[in-house]
């Protein structure tokens, strides 16, 4: 993992410094809210329905079993005993008090941490694969340039009051685990056919009102040419996308509107300026980074452990564990665990201070010490000895989280909602619980097979429901609550916009309508390996729409 | 409105002139775009220093070699949200080697001085008496620096790596 080093420290200890000193002027009265506004986001310091909410950067999702423990604290010392892990790997809290939000920043900066540029129109916090440095078919580990980005991006003098907000995606394999399709520059470490190993670099992705799909503005990148070639994308927003409307004003809709060809042209022309320029990484600093991120010492191992083969034959619902949510290891030997955040009925995302320091102290045990959050609101257990899993999965579930639903109905993504957000049309939190409850039996969820979910209480669509093989999204009628199904979307490396599937459903009847479509999807389906997403490419929508409407 | 320079408060020498507005001979005016193109001619005779004032849609090329003929380039935030002026500031440092005064004018508030000052603006004229005079301190809170820019402060991959490089010779 990253450690900081001396710089590192400062600016986050400065940042805290000069936090705590713009909190005591609002305390104070010497400013208003209107103007303490900028200076709180800048912090990722909102203000909620209900209270403030603070969100947490994880840096392309890695923590530390040190990190975890301190967040654990957080939720103890400064919420109600909970965090809520989001869709892109950051940690919320939403009962801090503004006057102990110094001191919390002051203990997170003690294990590394911030929460700076989480929110604002500046370049967020990057996002990776959450398999990063152990997936199989990786090229390269995408955290070496997340953390350079990271770097280059903390404080940005020109970038920091962008149109809209930026968000940036990596990852190292063809597999896609980060959405970078779905991001305003997704990257993508690719080898070209003489062997090299450089970026494709998708630009202009995302979803809220306007879901659109990134496009590739260049198919092979240098790797020394990645933050000039940052830097020229970035400019060229900055000065031409549109500041008169903040629906129309992300990088997607200017791609848009210049047209890719146009807007390409733009940036190479940028380009050529910042080419081999100051801000190109020093090979010293480049190799620097990478150091941090070296395996760590696996033991020789071969796979197909007997103790694993014999548990699987013994216990069926360990073996049903495995099945959905653990994947294959680089390293001989070794397996990556996913644990999910979702039990049947609970928030999506959620987790209590207890479940925190039990996944550290498993983290210690089994894995290195290290931690991963992926933007399916769950964690991840990097690097597990396959003749260990077992023993692991014994661990977990004594903590309830050995829900065996990765990739299935019951994991449910959502964002927060009514029941906190500000914005908010209609509640997600309550509709994922009453549609987990509906799939609660974990054998009828394994035979619907691999499954996508995906809530958001309005357009801003945090909960990613465009790309949801089924996705409900919150709108309001007259005062009420209805969701709008979508069917279809993807947010994996063939990233699909789920397309609406005709009128909105209640409060009440959601739940019942998620599941006729995939009861429609089984009574259709050719058999048990058609996904739905691949039985609903094949059969369209009118199907789902009879079934849906029939009785209408 | 207070002008500082040099990081101290400072008596502004210059005078915006609006469109329309009769410009005096001898004394330093900052005027637009619209008004330079279209009395350039007589505007190069006067006696005294001409600055000019940039749209935040506009980039320093538009003015062709007329630039270096200017003591200042105002450029402007609208909003404070209105990020604009930042590139347009490092464009005339860096790419146009602008040496004059780049001065900052409109929504300048405490809290963004250190990032215009990074991208090498060098006057501002602030709104708030008290953030004016917090300038040197509101400066000084941050002393780390994670990219290059138009400044001459060290970005941390010089410094870090500034070992290992004097140990390669
Ligand atoms: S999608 Fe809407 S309701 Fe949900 S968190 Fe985002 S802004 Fe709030």
């Amino acid at each position: 993992m990253y450690r900081y080093d001396e710089f590192d420290h400062t600016i986050v200890r400065e940042r805290v410094v000069q936090f705590r000193e713009q909190v005591g002027r609002r305390l104070a009265g010497e400013i208003t809210e209107d103007e303490f506004k900028p200076l709180r986001l800048m912090n990722g310091l909102y203000l909620q329905l209900h209270a403030y909410m603070l969100r947490v950067a994880i840096p392309y999702g890695t923590l530390s079993s040190r990190q975890m423990r301190t967040l654990a604290h957080i939720a103890r010392a400064y919420d109600k005993g909970y965090g809520h892990f989001t869709t892109r790997q950051n940690i919320q809290y939403n009962w801090p008090k503004l006057v102990d939000v110094p001191d919390l920043l002051d203990e997170l900066a003690k294990v590394e941490m911030h929460a700076l540029q989480t929110s604002g129109n500046c370049i967020r916090n990057i996002t990776a694969d959450p398999y990063a440095g152990v997936a199989a078919d990786e090229i390269e580990d995408p955290r070496i340039y997340a953390e350079i980005i990271r770097q280059w991006s903390t404080l940005h003098p020109e970038f920091t009051f962008l149109p809209r907000k930026f968000k940036i995606a990596l990852t190292g394999t063809d597999t896609d685990r980060a959405a970078v399709k779905l991001h305003d520059i997704g990257i993508a470490i690719i080898r070209d056919e003489n062997g090299a190993v450089g970026f494709r670099i998708d630009v202009g992705g995302g979803q809220g009102r306007t879901p659109i799909i990134a496009e590739t503005i260049r198919d092979f990148l240098p790797k020394q040419d990645l933050l000039p070639y940052l830097e020229a994308i970035l400019r060229v927003y900055n000065m031409l996308g549109r500041r008169d409307n903040i629906y129309k004003a992300r990088i997607k809709i200017l791609v848009q509107s210049e047209g890719l060809e146009r807007f390409t042209e733009l940036v190479e022309e940028e380009f050529t300026h910042l080419k081999g320029g100051a801000v190109e990484l020093p090979q010293a600093e480049l190799d620097r980074i990478r150091a941090y991120f070296a395996a760590p010492r696996y033991e020789t191992l071969d796979n197909g452990s007997k103790e694993l083969e014999s548990a699987r034959q013994a216990d069926e619902e360990f073996a049903a564990w495995v099945k959905t949510n653990v994947d294959t290891h680089k390293q001989p030997g070794y397996a990556i665990v996913n644990i999910s955040l979702k039990p049947v009925g609970g928030i999506p995302g959620d987790a209590s201070a207890e479940e925190m320091e039990a996944v550290a102290d498993l983290a210690d045990r089994y894995s290195f010490g290290e931690i991963r959050v992926t933007h399916e609101q769950n964690l991840t257990l990097p690097s597990v000895q396959q003749s260990e899993l077992f023993s692991l999965w014994l661990g977990l579930k004594i903590h309830g989280l050995a829900t065996a639903n990765i990739g299935h109905a019951g994991d449910i993504i959502a964002c927060p909602g009514l029941d906190y957000c500000n914005l908010a049309n209609a509640r997600s939190i309550p509709v994922a619980q009453a549609i987990s409850r509906k799939f609660e039996n974990i054998r009828r969820q394994h035979d619907i097979g691999r499954l996508t979910i995906n809530i958001s209480g309005c357009i801003n669509a945090c909960g990613h429901h465009h790309v949801g093989n089924i996705g409900l999204l919150g709108v309001e009628k007259n005062g009420e609550e209805f969701y709008q199904i979508t069917l279809g979307g993807r947010a994996d490396e063939n990233a699909e916009i789920g397309r609406v599937v005709g009128p909105a459903f209640s409060y009440d009847d959601v739940p019942g309508a998620v599941e006729t479509v995939v009861e429609t999807y089984l009574q259709q389906r050719e058999d048990n390996d058609e996904s739905f997403v691949d039985a609903y490419a094949r059969l369209g929508a009118t199907p789902f729409k009879d079934a849906l409407y029939a009785t209408r | 409105m207070p002008l500082v320079k040099n990081g101290e408060i400072t008596p502004d020498p210059w005078t915006h002139i609006a469109d329309g507005e009769d410009a005096p001979l001898d004394a330093p005016i900052i005027v637009s775009t619209d008004r330079w193109n279209a009395e350039r001619a007589s505007l190069v005779h006067r006696n005294a220093p001409i600055g000019i004032r940039l749209r935040n849609d506009q980039l320093p090329d538009e003015l062709g070699e007329d630039l270096y003929r200017f003591g200042v380039v105002a450029i402007e935030f609208p909003a404070f949200k209105d990020g604009r002026a930042y590139t347009q500031a490092r464009l005339l440092r860096e790419r146009y080697r602008f040496t004059g005064e780049v001065r900052a004018f409109g929504d300048v508030l405490r809290d963004q001085l250190l990032f215009m000052q990074r991208c090498g603006i060098d006057a501002f004229e602030i709104r708030k008496l008290a953030d004016a005079e917090a300038f040197r301190s509101t400066i000084g809170e941050i002393s780390v620096f994670f990219q290059p820019a138009a400044d001459d402060r060290r970005p941390v991959t010089a410094l870090r790596n500034r070992a290992v490089a004097s140990w390669a010779y």
